[in-house]
């Protein structure tokens, strides 16, 4: 401060730091003076793309619009904590939430992938509840290029090695392959926790006197910059090497975080709490303190260091991973500190909350910090970036697949059947989920390969929660706003497959760089999509993040908006399986079928052809539906969801899991009946004596019904048109991903 | 009965064996690592995990914990000792049982619904299986490989100590496609698959584990 003070012109390296001049400009108004080198560092981290929102926030607004409250209950917490809770009945809570570490794991696959992990669960932890589950929608290049030979196995190891290793099942999520994807994987991960209502945690400090403590790893060189190098800046093939901006996990640490946490909670001596992710203390710190009372101050030469050589400015921006940071009353420290000690989990006071309206730092006893906490936290520089659709957007859409070479004979049409199941977007993902622990905790209702995941919550009631993360980066492609939408409704159909209620969501938005007017024109169409969709269904978005910057030169990633829906079921002994279970049922498939091809998974593999316009959006229809399919708990003994590769996908798929073949014949054209992707369908089994009694409730929400055909048999048939072995079928299924990846 | 489940830093399927316990219709009492007490329990668990991370060999650092002076001495009395993927690398390093848990050999994590056939149905843990009889239970594990040196391998399959093995696939490079294996008393056994996942008709691969909690009986001890 008083060099600062004594030296008010001094170059500093606020652009290497990745401020623009005019945000540099606006440090030096708040301060009224230079920042110090520390407050520099601060500043850069949080008013970074990744920590401010800054582009993404004009947008993101709307979804405060949408009623904060789910179709069973208020929204317990929303956007802007560390992640959304929504009331699940019976007392408890749930809190879930989706981020994305896409960057990281390009440049250091395992790393990147396992720290997203790790980041996320901290932001559940954070509100107080208990993790119990995880997902990992993943995005790759083409499965036959080299590149992505170097970062899947990797990313797979890394969201697994550190998953497995905290005893999180993995009970869903994606792995989509695409061109654009090569040289910018997305690892997106959620986390789903439980909690009771009371044990509620915001992350605030109040409490004038109170002490702020830091808990968890020591602080390192790891991550140093990774927010504001990483995750907002564009790979560039002349750039420097950033390897040692990745952070490096430590799964141990974070299982005894967890521990030790939930412990802390249980003995009521937290008053406010912050995990350290992004950003590191420079964010926790100011975050706490401006959601607080607005004051706080940090002696940080107490922070326990991995390496004693780090500058106050790489303490304060460091990401070290298992840091956890609490406000605690000073008659509860002893508490505290003991039961970090029974975890061995190491924890100092730093600081204290102060009335000063400053967050104050101290290095060697000279003040290097002290600004208005908010000014960092929440009053960071807002874009309103231009946007515009496309100039192509016009003959994009107006290229639609509908005109391509369709097969024509059965044989063609089995053909086409074996080469859409073995092609990379949907073959066997075994591969992949193999290496997740989908079982610990022994509360795995459905997982892996079904629609959605779903775990029980409560041994005495059976009440449980599901949760499906999708979205097809096609549909986004030939129409962000239509794209959302459609990312929405097959993630709510497919809750609502398993027979739960669909209550909220959790978005994480991936999409290219924001300076590109052509990109943020995708990301302003897809929040208003997601918005006016939610609204429609009536659900709240709870939260989520954002990842610009995806893109490799000028070529951006498909916008790739994923949607996670949580749902509530009250009892999972009564979940809808989503494969056959018996010989002789009666196969229908419930909703509107329409020849809708553009942006299938058909034009793609077999014609790597992207354009037209995406499938009708009819979110009436999708609410008809999943009403319907909880009307049929207990009566279809299987649903599965229709999305991508259509009804051929659904069937193959229904019979592969469980070896019951099927006999189905189609009206019309049977090459649009297979492998059209329209929306709002799902594919039910139900006994022959209960098809009436399915048919009266499908009515009873307007929601068309179309007998198929009959289960049973070793072969999946197509009347008048082909028949294909279950043997055969599975061994196209579930060689791609082994033959390509060993 | 009590069956004591032991809670180390970083296991994970501690409540998950305690469920199993319960199911099995014995209490469940749990047992803290650092804690050089076993409670009065009948029967100890070593649950599944990554104890300490896993970052040393797996189970080396668990085996100096204090409750394990107390189940290698209550072991050795003849108490029945049963440890579970970590818990039976935990077993192996504490030299209760032979041999050792080695990286798969295919080098991942797999996480797999796994038949094996019970080869011993004399131990207290496995009673209630036939001689014989094969199962489907949950396996997962990265360092699962089974390995002895060619004599020890020999004398636990000449004098019948293989408890378990593998059918169909060896999912981590076991010699002899061995899932688990007792000690020359036939009170300890480790496994390698975890069949406190397979209790529950809802949450698990079935109820074929079942068998591991529901073999214990008062007049084993007596």
């Amino acid at each position: 401060m008083a060099v600062a003070a004594g030296d008010p012109d001094r170059e500093q390296p606020w652009s290497e730091l990745g401020l623009k001049a005019d945000e540099y400009a606006r440090i030096r108004e708040i301060l009224g003076r230079r920042p110090t080198g520390a407050e520099l560092a601060m500043y850069s981290v949080m008013w970074s793309e990744h920590c401010s929102y800054k582009s993404s926030k004009v947008h993101l607004r709307q979804f405060g619009e949408i009623p904060q409250e789910t179709p069973i209950g208020p929204m317990l917490a929303g956007i802007g904590e560390n992640a959304g809770v929504i009331d699940i009945g019976q007392g408890y809570a749930v809190s879930f939430k989706v981020e994305s570490h896409n960057h990281p794991s390009y440049v250091e696959p395992y790393q990147g992938a396992a720290t997203g992990v790790g980041g996320i669960v901290r932001d559940i932890i954070a509100m107080g509840a208990r993790p119990v589950a995880v997902v990992d929608p993943l995005r790759f290049g083409p499965l036959d290029a080299d590149d992505t030979h170097r970062v899947l196995p990797g990313i797979v190891a890394g969201v697994g090695g550190y998953g497995n290793c905290l005893g999180l099942p993995n009970v869903g999520g994606e792995a989509v392959f695409d061109a654009t994807y090569l040289g910018n994987p997305l690892v997106n991960a959620g986390c789903i926790g439980v909690l009771r209502h009371e044990d509620l945690h915001l992350a605030k400090a109040s409490g004038v006197g109170n002490q702020v403590v830091l808990y968890g790893a020591r602080t390192g060189g790891d991550g140093i910059g990774g927010v504001s190098v990483l995750a907002s800046e564009t790979f560039d093939a002349d750039g420097p090497a950033k390897r040692p901006s990745v952070q490096v996990g430590d799964p141990f640490m974070e299982k005894l975080l967890i521990e030790c946490t939930l412990e802390l909670f249980k003995a009521g001596v937290v008053v406010g709490i912050q995990d350290l992710g992004g950003a590191g203390l420079s964010c926790a710190t100011s975050e706490l303190a401006s959601a607080g009372d607005g004051g706080m101050r940090c002696e940080l030469d107490r922070v326990p260091l991995r390496d004693s050589t780090l500058s106050p400015e790489e303490i304060l921006m460091s990401e070290s991973q298992e840091r956890m940071m609490a406000v605690v009353e000073p008659a509860d420290i002893a508490a505290f500190l003991a039961i970090c000690a029974k975890w061995d989990v190491e924890a100092i006071v730093i600081g204290e909350v102060t009335d000063t309206g400053r967050l104050e730092i101290t290095w060697h006893g000279e003040t290097v910090v002290d600004v208005p906490p908010r000014t960092v936290a929440h009053d960071g520089p807002v874009y309103e970036r231009p946007y515009a659709r496309p100039a192509w957007q016009d003959a994009l859409q107006a290229d639609g697949a509908e005109k391509l070479a369709r097969p024509t004979t059965g044989d063609e049409l089995r053909a086409t059947l074996l080469q859409l199941v073995a092609s990379p977007n949907l073959c066997d993902k075994s591969w992949i989920t193999d290496q997740y622990d989908r079982y610990v905790q022994g509360n795995t209702v459905l997982a892996q390969p079904a629609d959605s995941g779903m775990v029980r919550v409560d041994e005495e009631t059976h009440l449980g929660v599901s949760i499906s993360t999708d979205c097809n980066g096609r549909f986004a492609k030939l129409d962000p706003y239509a794209g959302a939408q459609l990312a929405l409704a097959e993630s709510y159909r497919n809750v609502a497959t398993g027979g739960a209620l669909p209550l909220a969501v959790s978005d994480c938005l991936n999409f290219g760089s924001p300076e590109d007017p052509d990109v943020m024109w995708q990301f302003a169409e897809a929040c208003r999509g997601l918005k006016d969709g939610c609204l429609e269904l009536g659900i709240p978005v709870t939260g989520g993040n954002v990842s610009l910057y995806n893109q490799t030169g000028e070529t951006a990633i498909l916008p790739t908006p994923v949607v996670a829906v949580l749902g509530v079921i009250e009892d999972v002994r009564r979940r809808t399986p989503s494969s056959f279970q018996a010989a002789d049922e009666r196969i229908v498939l419930l909703g509107t079928s329409r020849e809708e091809l553009s942006g299938s998974e058909w034009a793609h593999v077999v014609h790597g052809h992207l354009g037209g316009l995406p499938p009708q959006v009819d979110l009436g229809a999708e609410r008809d539906l999943a009403r319907t399919l909880q009307d049929l708990v207990g009566l279809a003994t299987s649903a599965h969801d229709l999305s991508d590769g259509g009804l051929a996908q659904a069937l193959a798929e229904a019979s592969m899991v469980s070896g019951i073949g099927a006999r189905v014949s189609l009206e019309g054209d049977a090459f649009v009946g297979l492998f059209a992707e329209s929306a709002a369908r799902a594919l039910v089994t139900v006994a022959a004596d209960g098809l009436d009694e399915l048919k009266a409730r499908a009515a009873a929400h307007g929601v068309p019904v179309t007998e198929l055909g009959t289960t049973g048999g070793d072969v999946l048939a197509v009347e008048g048109q082909f028949e294909v072995a279950l043997d055969e079928l599975r061994t196209a299924w579930s060689a791609t991903l082994p033959a390509a990846l060993g | 009965m009590k069956v004591g489940v032991v809670t180390f830093p970083g296991s994970l399927d501690d409540t998950d064996a305690q469920r199993a316990v319960r199911i099995g219709g014995n209490e469940a009492v749990a047992l803290w690592h650092g804690d050089a007490d076993l409670k009065g329990v009948d029967a100890v668990i070593l649950p599944g995990g990554f104890s300490y991370g896993d970052y040393l060999r797996c189970g080396a650092i668990s085996r100096f914990a204090p409750v394990m002076d107390k189940v290698v001495e209550a072991a050795h009395a003849g108490m029945p000792v049963l440890g579970i993927c970590n818990g039976f690398q935990i077993l192996c390093e504490s030299h209760l049982l032979p041999g050792a848990l080695i990286r798969n050999d295919h080098r991942r994590f797999v996480c797999r619904d796994q038949l094996l056939r019970i080869e011993n149905a004399s131990t207290p843990w496995t009673s209630a299986y036939t001689q014989g009889q094969e199962i489907r239970i949950v396996l997962k594990n990265g360092e699962g490989g089974f390995v002895a040196d060619a004599e020890t391998l020999a004398r636990i399959e000449g004098e019948g100590q293989v408890v378990a093995r593998y059918l169909e696939v060896n999912p981590n490079g076991s010699l002899n496609d061995i899932a688990g294996i007792t000690n020359e008393r036939g009170n300890v056994v480790g496994l390698m698959p975890h069949p406190e996942h397979a209790v529950e008709e809802l949450t698990g691969s079935g109820l074929d584990g079942l068998g591991f909690f529901t073999s214990l009986v008062e007049q084993t001890f007596a």
